[in-house]
């Protein structure tokens, strides 16, 4: 190895990354795995065929951190963000997420206008509803072939034996303790609003804590649940789907005391590319792409005009896409709405009492 | 002769007549330059992009000026207040005009979040006040209770002059479990936020079990490679260097394939039987006795149990000796005293079980402690084989040989002649064992589930999740205290130069 | 030890190969998980555990899907004939995690073997003033914990190095700040320094078998010390220089810590596209990548413990 080709590798490696540099580049944020595939399938590709831009795609577990710390930095890199309900508003409020003009919009194809068409509170000041999804609890079959069917059996470790997994937070966890614990799925947050609610609801975790495995990335209890290391688990419930009709496994959804909530696309302040991404926003949020991708992963479509395209599964003809849905009338018995405006105020408090409670 | 051995009274002189002293000193001075020259572009980009960032870093967590830049009318009446007299008027002016201010710029966010650290819940109590200041009028204080009754606390205003601080002691005081008080007290934390000694003291000892297991698998490998013949050491060797040139994303990985429930260790263990060994040898331990029993058990016996001619069932079509011993308890258990005895039986084993991790015989071995632990041990192992290995080559055999030709037994030969000579490479692998896994971060984070995880962790979760930089910065500023601490001892026991790879 | 003699005892046979096995499991320890993310990786499930069918060789358990999802994962459009070359190239994300490797591997090693190669080569002259505490300093980067050192660098390099801006209050436009957060300048400083221990403990150890009277022979002959340099000093001490080069550029190869904190999705490299692997999309694409991440370790021992040899032949110095 002498100087020369040491040289010409170090100048050819530049080269390189200036090529991956190329103009028209997009840094979309979502959650990975299985949800990130869907919006690939049914927004990515066809925008990437449709406009010759490209597109990076980062996986995030969600919340504000990475947006806040890039803007207080003065220092973003993302272009568009995939954000739960709570985190849209409280960005918006924050200054941490550009105003969207919702007129921008598409029309359904009808020519009923994006205000119409849109179900109602999914589109914000600074954001715009993709999907309806959900956070549930699954089991596998072959394992507890009894299974569960209620929230409270989720808690009762004498019922069902082992190790159970939850998300690493305290979101959609103490509504789900609360529930467990007897609290009517309507007065949940009324519940949660006092002191002795949350105490409540952090008793009743305490009765699972040493048996709980804690995941943070959506793809992660599918896996648990697939590995054996827990015997069941809260998940996003398109990632329970996914596993079940796209890898065979043998795991079942309980829809009782379901939290459902919508994600939205929202743009950071100061994003680099703004101008693509609300086009990128624009072109995905259309009823054609909404409902494509409610082909590849069992989340509602944002958009009435969508729900009638919804069809079978992208791979499967045979399997219907309407009764997997968390919204489908029998899945939807004993649902609970996220409430983002108890979240958004709330969040930062909860946080600092959940990682304390955590540590200890 | 004589004038010969008198020394001269006059100096030496070089060729061009300037004193040979004078000469050499220049000469030295020249060359101890030219040195100097040769490390100082290194010496110089070190400082500038690691030494003196760091120290920037630490000095944010005695300095979060965050407050006073964006409350600047507030900031000097909070300073003033001694934290026990009652809250002015002008105080409560000053601090409704600022809040009119940072809502304005919508900096209001930043500050509520720089008091929430503080005192929790001050964040919307911050923001909601701000949203309603533009509107208050006199009397402020009144103003800002009918806001919210928050404001009427006097722990909150000293929680504030805390935060309006600029330099303070507050984050390395938290990373030590102690609270900054306004009034200038120093008190521990509250009993459930205490959180960081402890973790501090897992840190410690998550790496001294490892530094102790990578000795004790690490010492008799570097012994067998001294003692063979260089060719077929330098051939085993390379089992000690290839994971040390592997990635530790990779052997991470690996781990995780290994040691989860359905992994390669626990499916071997079930195929070769070991895990009934296992379990069978924690029987001879009474108190263990449940616990082991129920981990026959399997977890879902419960659920077989639910009907008793189920569980006959089950036991009767389990091959014999897996589940013989739970099915004798239970079964003893129904002769007894009826299903009721069973059931009552089969759910306390159950219970027992779960405390201890897999009922179906398998073992938990990784998102916690002991799996950070493992993959940790590997990791960090060619750190203490290397070092041992090297002050090994340097014994001399004969000693040995020496030791039991004069009658030594084997042990003792081994104890008081060899292992004395390698105290020096057990001290160099333990320290740099110890150093490094002492700030350890990406295995705890992969394989540590929540009782694996150590201080590095936490300070990426301040510094990524949480955001509060100030607070990572102290945390920090504890660890690098107590890693340069053994960085020192490392140099004084073993010396930095004679650090060596390979 | 290293042989049993004829005349050993009962006892000493039961030690000598009981001794024998259990340093035989502890290599197994060592090797065992780097061997098994080979089959693995060839696993037809997403799923990181061997499948029955795979354990009794069924047709269909093994596939190389994995390794073609190395080529494909973030392909526009992967069942495409045309263009599938310059799709793959410009969007696959661990074909660009590679080449993001490679070039940030590359400048920093460049940049550390260089500067490494110099202190090295003026820390060993017995002349060199306070060299202790310059060599502490120097090492330091090998001993601070990772985490510190990139929240540090991104604290510190998030500040606005344009002097201009030093002057004026308030904030300054985005693109007018100079800052080295989130750029791949950041990434090769941060990795240059954390590559520069190696290359100074490399060079040290060859340095330190290296006769002096050798420079002051060609001095004395007239040449000059750039010269000497580089005709007498450099081609004894290269393998060294080469071995430092190489674990520079493992070491950058392998970091993920500082990356985590520095890069953005655009500059990501291998292990932090395995870090979100492993985190965020599990499935056994990152047992295909580790396993020809093996491969490539296997190539890099390789390559220095035939320097090694090659230095120690050099100076004279054979293996026993």
């Amino acid at each position: 190895m002498n100087l020369k080709s040491v040289l010409i590798g170090a100048a050819s490696a530049i080269a390189l990354a200036g090529a991956a540099q190329a103009a028209g580049q997009l840094t979309v944020v979502s959650w990975g795995g299985a949800y990130t595939k869907s919006q690939v399938e049914a927004y990515h590709k066809p925008w990437i065929a449709k406009t010759g831009n490209q597109i990076i795609s980062e996986d995030y577990n969600g919340g504000l951190a990475e947006v806040k710390s890039q803007v207080e930095a003065g220092n973003v890199t993302w272009d568009i963000v995939d954000v739960e309900l709570s985190d849209a508003v409280r960005g918006c409020d924050e200054g941490l997420l550009e105003p969207i003009d919702a007129s921008i919009l598409s029309p359904a194809p009808d020519g009923t206008p994006a205000s119409e068409d849109f179900i109602p509170g999914t589109v914000h000041d600074c954001a715009v509803t993709t999907i309806i999804w959900s956070t549930v609890y699954a089991y596998d079959k072959s394992k507890l072939p009894n299974g569960p069917t209620t929230m409270a059996d989720f808690f009762d470790l004498k019922k069902f034996p082992g190790k159970r997994g939850l998300r690493k937070g305290p979101k959609a966890n103490l509504e789900m303790a609360l529930i467990a614990d007897g609290v009517p799925v309507d007065q949940v947050y009324e519940v949660l609003g006092t002191d002795e609610g949350v105490a409540r609801a952090f008793a009743k975790l305490d009765t699972i804590k040493a048996d709980t495995i804690w995941w943070e990335a959506g793809a992660q209890p599918p896996q648990l649940l697939a590995d054996g290391e827990v015997v069941m688990t809260t998940a996003y419930n398109g990632r329970i789907f996914n596993a079940v009709a796209a890898e065979d496994k043998p795991f079942e959804i309980v829809w009782d005391g379901q939290v459902w909530d919508l994600d939205l696309w929202a743009i950071p302040k100061g994003a680099p590319n703004k101008e693509l991404a609300l086009d990128f926003l624009k072109f995905s949020t259309e009823t054609e792409q909404l409902a494509a991708q409610a082909s590849w992963i069992s989340y509602g479509p944002a958009r009435k005009s969508s729900s009638p395209l919804v069809g079978t599964y992208a791979t499967k003809p045979e399997l219907q896409m309407g009764p997997q849905m968390p919204t489908a009338p029998e899945n939807f018995g004993n649902a609970l709405q996220n409430d983002f405006e108890f979240w958004a105020d709330n969040q930062d408090e909860l946080n600092e009492k959940f990682n304390a409670w955590l540590a200890k | 002769m004589a004038d010969i051995t008198q020394p001269t009274a006059a100096p030496l002189l070089a060729a061009d007549g300037t004193p040979l002293r004078r000469k050499l000193e220049q000469a030295m001075f020249l060359s101890r330059m030219r040195a100097l020259g040769l490390v100082a572009p290194l010496l110089a980009f070190i400082l500038a992009v690691f030494i003196v960032p760091i120290l920037y870093f630490m000095i944010q967590g005695m300095h979060n000026p965050v407050f006073a830049d964006r409350m600047p009318t507030s900031t000097p009446l909070l300073q003033d207040w001694d934290g026990q007299s009652p809250v002015t008027e002008a105080m409560a002016a000053a601090m409704v005009q600022d809040l009119i201010v940072t809502r304005d710029n919508r900096e209001i966010g930043r500050v509520a979040t720089r008091v929430n650290q503080e005192y929790a819940g001050a964040r919307s109590m911050f923001t909601s006040s701000a949203r309603k200041a533009e509107k208050m009028q006199a009397p402020f204080l009144e103003a800002l209770v009918a806001a919210d009754k928050d404001w009427g606390k006097p722990e909150v205003w000293r929680a504030i002059k805390v935060a309006a601080r600029s330099w303070t002691p507050a984050y390395y005081l938290a990373a030590l479990d102690l609270r900054y008080s306004g009034d200038g007290s120093v008190t521990l934390q509250p009993e459930g936020e205490r959180i960081y000694v402890a973790l501090f003291v897992r840190t410690m000892e998550i790496s001294l079990i490892v530094t102790l297991s990578c000795f004790a698998l690490g010492y008799p490998v570097a012994w067998l490679l001294a003692a063979l013949p260089v060719r077929r050491a330098n051939l085993l060797m390379i089992l000690v260097l290839l994971p040390f040139w592997t990635s530790i994303l990779v052997r991470t990985t690996a781990w995780i394939a290994m040691l989860q429930g359905q992994g390669v260790m626990n499916d071997l263990m079930v195929f070769t039987g070991i895990n009934q060994v296992v379990l069978q040898i924690s029987l001879l331990f009474n108190d263990y006795a449940d616990l082991s029993v129920a981990s026959l058990c399997g977890v879902d016996v419960t659920a077989a149990l639910s009907s008793m001619s189920g569980a006959v069932e089950k036991f009767a079509t389990t091959p014999p000796g897996t589940l013989t011993r739970c099915a004798t308890e239970i079964l003893g258990a129904f002769e007894q005293g009826g299903a009721a005895a069973a059931q009552a039986r089969a759910e306390a084993l159950a219970a027992s079980a779960q405390s201890w991790g897999y009922g179906d015989e398998r073992f938990s071995m990784i998102y916690n402690k002991l799996g950070t632990v493992i993959a940790m041990t590997h990791i960090l192992l060619p750190f203490m084989i290397l070092p041992l290995y090297s002050v090994m080559k340097t014994v001399p055999p004969s000693y040995l040989r020496a030791a039991k030709s004069m009658g030594a037994t084997n042990w003792t030969a081994f104890w008081r002649v060899y292992f004395p000579q390698t105290v020096p490479g057990i001290g160099a692998g333990a320290l740099l064992v110890f150093i490094l896994a002492i700030g350890y971060y990406i295995t705890p984070a992969l394989v540590g589930g929540q009782d694996g995880q150590m201080i590095s962790n936490f300070i990426d979760f301040h510094m990524r999740r949480s955001l509060n930089w100030s607070l990572a910065a102290a945390l920090g500023g504890v660890l690098l205290v107590v890693v340069l601490f053994f960085y020192w001892l490392y140099d004084r026991i073993v010396g930095i130069d004679n650090m060596k790879f390979g | 030890m290293s042989g049993l003699p004829p005349y050993a005892s009962t006892g000493e046979r039961v030690w000598y190969y009981s001794f024998r096995a259990i340093c035989g499991l502890i290599f197994l320890f060592l090797i065992m998980p780097i061997l098994v993310v080979l089959p693995l990786s060839f696993n037809a499930q997403p799923y990181f555990s061997f499948t029955n069918e795979m354990l009794t060789f069924q047709e269909g358990a093994f596939s190389t899907r994995w390794y073609w999802d190395i080529l494909m994962n973030g392909m526009a459009a992967p069942e495409a004939t045309e263009g599938w070359w310059a799709d793959m190239w410009q969007n696959a994300q661990w074909v660009r995690a590679v080449k993001n490797s490679f070039f940030i591997g590359i400048c920093a090693t460049l940049i550390s073997t260089a500067l490494g190669t110099l202190a090295a080569v003026g820390l060993s002259r017995s002349e060199m003033p306070y060299s202790k505490l310059i060599m502490s300093i120097l090492i330091s980067p090998m001993i601070i914990p990772l985490v510190i050192t990139g929240a540090s660098m991104f604290s510190f390099f998030s500040l606005d190095f344009n002097p201009v801006h030093w002057f004026i209050e308030g904030d300054q436009p985005p693109e007018q700040r100079w800052q080295l957060a989130f750029t791949y300048g950041g990434l090769i400083l941060a990795h240059a320094a954390l590559g520069t221990p190696f290359v100074i403990i490399t060079v040290t150890a060859t340095l330190s078998g290296f006769d002096n009277s050798l420079v002051r022979a060609a001095q004395s002959m007239g040449a000059d010390p750039v010269r000497t340099f580089f005709k007498v000093q450099m081609p004894l001490i290269l393998p060294g220089v080469i071995s430092g080069a190489l674990f520079a550029f493992i070491t950058s190869f392998d970091e993920v810590v500082v990356v985590l904190q520095m890069a953005t999705a655009e500059q990501r490299t291998i292990p932090r596209q395995m870090f979100s692997g492993i985190r965020e999309q599990i499935s056994p694409t990152i047992l295909a990548v580790a396993t020809i991440l093996v491969l490539i370790s296997i190539g890099l021992l390789a390559t220095v413990e035939m320097l090694r040899r090659r230095s120690e032949k050099l100076r004279g110095m054979s293996p026993q």
